[in-house]
């Protein structure tokens, strides 16, 4: 194999470890839930991204094909990370977090997770009548 | 030069896998146990695809993908379970 592929993918090897382990390390160092989410949801999937990219890089060198179960795992990585970051902050939030100790966003309305489909009409009712409760 | 480069990355990942181990086993939270579980599965993603270049053979790649879909499937059930106290209403 040419040296200077086989450096190309050594470099992204040691990219993608150098990123999973940032992100295992802030979640285990950062001091609670909504500050530890950001090291998995965005260093660890950027170094399984740094992994396939030099797997995809590997096995194009090495058999002559680009394989698509690399590109399958990074689109479903990438596009499922975000997701599993908004469920887990939105099930801290109603676990462990009142909306009272939050602080309060700009506007008329709350925070919108905390509401429910009967607030919002409710919200649209006074509205429509020109009454102002939500102060 | 990829042999030591795949020894690097097999040493980070399994350090990785041991702070998420850390976080799993003493987590203040139900959902820091969660999202230690989920880093878990995509850290094992990347052993295997690890593993798949040390060998240098593509068969692996289909097991990383499923465990992509089930890590990412049973993590949402788990945070629907914690939201509304069931997984399918």
């Amino acid at each position: 194999m040419n040296i200077y592929i086989e450096a190309l993918i050594a470099f992204h090897i040691i990219l993608g470890a150098f990123f999973i382990f940032v992100g295992s390390f802030g979640m285990i160092k950062l001091p609670e839930l909504m500050s530890r989410l950001h090291g998995p949801s965005k260093a660890t999937t950027l170094g399984v991204g740094g992994f396939l990219v030099g797997s995809m890089i590997h096995f194009g060198a090495t058999e002559g094909r680009i394989s698509i179960q690399e590109i399958l795992i990074t689109f479903f990585l990438f596009i499922t990370a975000p997701v599993t970051a908004h469920f887990i902050a939105k099930a801290y939030m109603h676990a462990e977090l009142k909306p009272e100790k939050l602080p309060k966003p700009d506007g008329r309305y709350g925070w919108n997770t905390y509401t429910s489909v009967e607030d919002v009409k409710l919200a649209a009712r006074d509205q429509a009548t020109g009454s102002d409760l939500q102060g | 030069m990829i042999n030591y480069a795949l020894a690097l990355g097999f040493i980070a990942v399994s350090l990785a896998l041991l702070m998420n181990l850390w976080r799993l086993a003493t987590g203040p939270t139900v959902m820091d146990r969660v999202l230690a579980v989920d880093t878990m599965v995509i850290n094992t993603i990347a052993l295997i695809i690890l593993y798949g270049i040390r060998e240098s053979t593509a068969v692996y790649f289909e097991s990383a993908l499923l465990m992509a879909m089930f890590g990412f499937i049973s993590t949402v059930a788990y945070c629907r379970f914690v939201l509304r106290g069931d997984v399918i209403e």
